[in-house]
């Protein structure tokens, strides 16, 4: 990866990590009730997830769905705000308004995730509308699942962002399963192909669990997106470690012990550890940025746990730009 | 000043905010050939004042029969920095856009904790009273009345389409505006100039003492009529038109029933869970001291829109039907009885 320095390639590994622990810890919380309602974790999809994010600029645009913690901590946002949110306090990223289905962080350029599936797709395609009418340079991302592949707005939002050659990336992060429904059952062919019927490159990256990978394929139709050459969809194959959601208990298992084995043991934060100590890093560094992450999820939930909930009148805000009108 | 029609008014709306912002960008089905009339200045793409002439190919935009496609593009753009109107052209395509306008659009801004502003505007035109069978007829600005964090207008004279716009186009919310085909042809002076009527401001059509006529969009032609045969009556009616519907304004409508002591609501929506609906349970909780007779809705009654003229023609709020409902709340007679259960 000539692209990438050698601190870029830490930086990588620190974010999958921060997913990884982050969400680890959000999932005791929702089972000790500490943070309410459910969340959808992003284990085992770290390098799908940062792969994708580390391949946008700083000022580019991302719309995520209802796996949603992965995507801003990817794209860099800060831990404390983001679990407050979780939680449901005042100094959440949304104010206590969002919670986990929808994590919003602007400063990043995460414009929303999405509790209704495929929702959120045709957000980005408007944002990369801006980009172009404005001519700014940016690039805007989409993250949908398998099962939101099957959504018509994906479509919509397909033919419209390659008619009007529109700087973005389609990207289906494949997990296999739509809650219990295996994609292959419900899914007439093979995403990636259906960008062909669009005009527009579909690439199928078959090993989700190497984030270089992902990069890769993800930085291709980043670059591509910014020279004008319009939008790609990338489909990415992983695997989720977790269940649907946390606390969700299932009558009948889905998936079969076999493949969680074969996944399990291609765990992409283990794979890239060792990449990173092939080339050289010591394990001494990469420990210490293991307890690092830890250090910094522990401090975020010590900043949510010490964070008041928020005032009533705070449910009456921003539903207007303009005070005066309200319900 | 200069003679506008309903539709030269926005029209004219939409070029002074193109002309004022380089962000407002117009999407839609057919609007570079200005299909629908508002994106143009003349007959033809040689006429001076055409649209696509005159902002180019990136700020008005043809878009694909995907509704649900391009009002999520639209309030993506609008979160990151452009500030779109969109022609929808028939109001019965928005049910296309439903997940994304009560999803996205009215929801982004409050999920996110004011994060997102919306600055949107989606026109689109009610096809009612012109044969154009249940597809294409609805009136649905009720809908979305139900949908908190969207603005609803719904013009019912060229000026007030002008005004509104520009207010619509400048509001960091997104707006819905709901035009009646019926008053396109719609004709009076309107003012060259820019200028702007604010949202959520009735306009008191005309001063009367006897009976508050609250009408709506097409509605407000016939209440005008309606109470100019009234008067003849020797009954002085006061006719108020919204305007805007969200935010309602609420004042000016209980003002007007304090004095007068009765109401009547005309619109050509659904009776049930109507605009007539909300604007009767507001007096009836806040104004029931100065009632001095039971409130009447004159509304399309709850039935879909037949294709045959001669079964259309009942279905909306009428001189005859609006003159009988005045007529009832200010003296009940048994004629008016009779002409409105025909009507609901
Ligand atoms: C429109 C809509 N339909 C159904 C649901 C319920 N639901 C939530 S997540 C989910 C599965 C989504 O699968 P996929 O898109 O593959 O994402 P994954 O959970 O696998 O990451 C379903 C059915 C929903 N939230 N929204
Ligand atoms: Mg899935």
């Amino acid at each position: 990866m000539t692209d990438l320095s050698s601190n870029d390639l830490l930086e990588i590994q620190r974010r999958m990590l921060r997913i990884r622990r982050f969400d680890e810890r959000a999932s005791k919380m929702v089972k000790r009730g500490h943070i309410p309602g459910t969340v959808h974790t992003s284990i085992g999809q770290e390098a799908q997830v940062v792969g994708s994010t580390f391949a946008l600029a700083d000022g580019d645009y991302m719309s995520g769905n209802h796996r949603s913690h992965g995507h801003p901590i990817g794209k860099g946002s800060p831990l404390g705000p983001l679990m407050a949110e979780l939680v449901g306090k005042a100094t959440g990223v949304c104010k206590g308004k969002g919670g986990s289905l929808h994590l919003a962080d602007f400063s990043v350029g995460s414009l929303g995730e999405s509790g209704i599936v495929g929702s959120s797709i045709p957000i980005a395609t408007g944002a990369a509308l801006s980009s172009k009418v404005l001519d700014n340079g940016k690039v805007a991302l989409a993250f949908f699942g398998d099962g939101a592949a099957n959504q018509g707005v994906l479509y919509e939002s397909m033919n419209l962002a390659g008619s009007w050659k529109l700087p973005m990336i389609f990207l289906c992060e494949n997990n296999q399963y739509a809650l219990s429904t295996p994609a292959h059952t419900v899914t007439s062919g093979v995403i990636a192909d259906r960008g062909a019927g669009f005009g527009m490159p579909g690439i199928r990256v078959e090993n989700g669990q190497d984030v270089l990978a992902v990069y890769a394929a993800v930085k291709t139709a980043a670059d591509r997106a910014r020279a004008g050459d319009g939008p790609s969809l990338v489909e990415v194959v992983t695997y989720r470690y977790n269940e649907h959601s946390e606390g969700l208990r299932l009558a009948t298992d889905y998936r079969n012990a076999e493949e969680r084995a074969d996944w399990l043991s291609r765990d992409p934060i283990v794979l890239f550890r060792n990449h990173l100590i092939e080339t050289g890093v010591s394990a001494e560094l990469l420990d210490q940025m293991e307890a690092d992450v830890l250090a910094e999820v522990d401090a975020a939930v010590a900043f949510s746990d010490a964070s008041p909930y928020p005032e009533l009148s705070v449910a009456f805000d921003d539903l207007y730009t303009d005070k005066e009108i309200s319900a | 000043m200069t003679v506008m029609s309903y539709l030269g008014a926005i029209g004219a709306a939409q070029r002074e905010a193109m002309d004022a912002d380089e962000r407002v960008i117009i999407i839609g089905e057919d609007v570079e050939a200005n299909v629908y009339g508002t994106t143009g200045g003349g007959k033809s793409r040689s006429s001076e004042g055409d649209f696509t002439q005159r902002y180019g190919k990136n700020r008005i935009r043809n878009t694909p029969i995907s509704e649900e496609g391009i009002v999520g593009a639209a309030a993506g753009a609008a979160m990151t920095g452009l500030r779109p109107i969109v022609d929808l052209s028939y109001s019965s395509f928005l049910y296309m856009a439903m997940d994304q306008f009560v999803n996205q659009v009215a929801k982004n801004r409050y999920m996110f904790g004011g994060q997102a502003s919306m600055p949107v505007v989606f026109r689109s035109a009610m096809f009612y009273g012109l044969n154009t069978g249940a597809h294409h007829s609805d009136r649905p600005y009720p809908m979305f009345m139900n949908v908190p964090g969207l603005k609803i207008i719904a013009p019912s004279s060229p000026s007030d389409a002008k005004g509104l716009l520009r207010s619509a186009i400048d509001s960091d919310d997104p707006v819905l505006s709901f035009e009646a085909c019926l008053l396109w042809g719609t004709k009076e002076e309107v003012s060259d100039e820019p200028f702007w009527v604010p949202l959520g401001v009735a306009r008191t059509v005309r001063e009367g003492t006897d009976v508050t006529l609250v009408a709506i969009s097409g509605s407000v032609p016939e209440a005008i009529l309606a109470a100019a045969d009234l008067e003849a009556e020797g009954i002085s009616v006061e006719i108020i038109d919204p305007r805007t519907l969200v935010p309602l304004d609420r004042n000016a409508i209980l003002r007007s029933v304090a004095k007068t002591g009765r109401l009547v609501v005309a619109e050509p929506a659904h009776r049930t869970c109507g605009a007539a609906a909300e604007i009767s349970a507001l007096v009836a909780e806040e104004a029931f001291d100065s009632l001095l007779a039971p409130i009447v809705r004159v509304t399309a009654p709850d039935m879909q829109i037949p294709f045959s003229p001669s079964l259309e023609k009942q279905m909306y709020p009428t001189r005859e039907t609006i003159g009988a409902a005045l007529r009832l709340v200010t003296g009940a007679t048994g004629v008016a009885r009779a002409a409105l259960k025909l009507a609901n």
